[in-house]
């Protein structure tokens, strides 16, 4: 009898989440006239014709590049600037360690807003403004913490004599993390990419204050769907659906880990 | 762990540092030094001392977004840390269907921020929204664009629906550790539901569910995309919150002064709440170990 409650609650729980969802994709299959005109829980004449305006305007599916480019620039970055810091923290004590510490982590809580306009002219000023690179470096500052947080979960895992025989062996410390080190703490790697990766997605206030044209994120292309025509809905809906994707393809992969991650590597 | 004393550490953390130095402290500093001037223009500042900090101690602008953060963050703590409890509580322990309930669950963490708010915003119109239209079919009077309460409830279920998974994904990884042997004892001495969970379970997740509470906290604190998507801060300034009235006066009517006394007092709030998540961290870090 207790199984049959708990599927309920968590069939009710998981409908609560899809439904909006399914809301939006619902538009996004629908033309205009149809999404204004009549209310119906599927679409009555399916069309891929929002999808198509996206994929052929390179001002919209630019924006989705953009948004690719930066968010992999950042990744990159966070990760490979993380990994020793974290291999620093797990295994040595050094002068001011745990203030430094916990100053990433404030950087973690620092709000956006705070930061906009600053980031705003600091970028500018040297001539970086409307870049990629702006919005990727603007976005290691939360990055560049979560990343060395949740690495040095995993490495804490890590056994110190596996260090201290490589050492033994002759390895150079060098060789030794690419060579040994890293394979085991692989998947701790791939999770500290895989957040990198989200966070940089899921942030628009930053990119949006520090991109104009060039640069500009999918997520601020989508307020070009206001138009003299009033709002174009099915776009709208249809380049919402398009940034869910890239998180529902990989989250497969990291599912056992997501609570590790979130938990800045504290589970 | 027991650490070696080693300060030539110091030289793998040196990349992290300067990164983080150039876009932490930078625009720190930059923020530091627009708070305690004025301008009239053309780049020429003038000292003004502790001015902005007195006008925005006592501004009522600044008190009324306070308190209407406080009062969202709140009312989010309370919603989302029971129910994502309770659906974890209520999650299958493994298998397939764990799996499935994992992958769903996190979708709604990924979207991006900006997305969240549309779904919502389209979701809850009268006109065109499943929600919107369904309430209005039931005879109920709402509309979240006009009523301030209706915005109000729309932002807070969006808020419930975009993070209680996080709660609940946390929970159940402390869940997860707890050894099987626990339940068995609490069978043997015939322990009700309700014991199990308030003596077993509910110790064992301690340590998550503190980390819950203040990611939940501190994203709420700082919610921007999602609530100015949905309303703008409307009707009027009903769901103005901190860090949306701080772009308003950033970037939209350029009062660097102000806005930088305000966004030194907002971060010193964050910094505190930070320090005490930290401590209290690390002392549960440090008894696990003991």
């Amino acid at each position: 009898m207790r199984i049959r409650t708990s599927a309920i609650v968590m069939v009710l729980y998981i409908v609560f989440l899809l439904l909006p969802i399914y809301w939006l994709l619902n538009m996004s299959l629908k033309n205009n006239t149809e999404i204004l005109g009549t209310f119906t829980l599927w679409p009555d004449n399916l069309t891929l014709r929002n999808f198509r305006v996206i994929l052929t305007d390179p001002a919209w599916y630019m924006g989705y590049v953009n948004s690719i480019i930066y968010v992999v620039m950042n990744t990159v970055l966070s990760v490979t600037v993380a990994l020793p810091a974290a291999y620093a923290f797990s295994r040595y004590h050094f002068i001011g360690d745990k203030h430094l510490f916990f100053w990433l982590l404030t950087n973690r809580m620092a709000p956006p807003a705070v930061f906009a306009l600053p980031f705003f002219q600091l970028y500018s000023s040297i001539g970086l403004f409307d870049t990629h690179i702006a919005v990727a470096l603007a976005h290691t500052l939360f990055n560049v913490p979560l990343a060395v947080w949740i690495l040095e979960g995993f490495m804490r895992g890590v056994p110190k004599e596996i260090d201290e025989t490589a050492y033994i062996d002759g390895y150079s410390f060098p060789h030794f993390f690419v060579k040994i080190f890293m394979p085991l703490i692989a998947s701790g790697v791939g999770v500290a990419a895989f957040f990198a990766f989200m966070f940089s997605w899921v942030e628009l206030l930053l990119s949006r204050t520090l991109t104009s044209v060039n640069a500009k994120p999918i997520a601020a292309t989508m307020t070009r769907t206001v138009s003299a025509s009033g709002m174009d809905w099915g776009v709208l809906a249809a380049a919402g659906v398009l940034t869910i994707i890239p998180g529902a393809l990989v989250i497969y992969f990291v599912r056992n880990y997501i609570a590790k991650g979130f938990a800045l590597g504290r589970v | 762990m027991d650490k070696t004393l080693n300060n030539k550490a110091w030289f793998l953390v040196a990349p992290v540092l300067v990164l983080v130095a150039f876009s932490a402290v930078i625009p720190l500093m930059t923020v530091v030094n627009y708070s305690v001037q004025d301008t009239f223009g053309n780049n020429v500042f003038y000292w003004a001392g502790l001015e902005w900090f007195q006008e925005m101690i006592t501004s009522d602008r600044l008190h009324e977004a306070l308190w209407r953060q406080m009062l969202f963050s709140v009312i989010i703590l309370v919603i989302e840390v029971p129910l994502g409890i309770f659906v974890a509580l209520n999650m299958p322990k493994k298998g397939f269907w764990a799996s499935v309930c994992l992958v769903l669950m996190a979708l709604p963490l990924l979207i991006p921020f900006n997305v969240v708010g549309t779904i919502w915003q389209i979701f809850s119109r009268v006109d065109i929204g499943l929600l919107g239209h369904t309430l209005a079919a039931l005879g109920v009077d709402y509309n979240y664009t006009s009523d301030a309460l209706d915005a109000w409830a729309t932002v807070i279920v969006m808020d419930v629906w975009h993070w209680t998974s996080l709660v609940a994904l946390l929970s159940y990884a402390g869940l997860q550790s707890i050894p099987e042997a626990y339940y068995q004892a609490a069978k043997i001495d015939q322990a009700g539901r309700v014991a199990v969970f308030r003596y077993i379970e509910l110790p064992k997740m301690q340590g998550v569910l503190l980390i819950a509470i203040l990611l939940r906290f501190m994203d709420s604190f700082m919610i921007y995309t999602e609530p100015f998507v949905v309303t703008g801060g409307g009707p009027g300034n009903a769901t103005t919150f901190l860090s949306i009235d701080l772009v308003k006066m950033a970037i939209g009517q350029f009062d660097l002064g102000p806005a930088a006394a305000f966004s030194l007092m907002y971060f010193l709030v964050i910094l505190l709440v930070s320090w005490v998540f930290y401590t209290v961290m690390t002392n549960l870090d440090r008894e696990e170990a003991a």
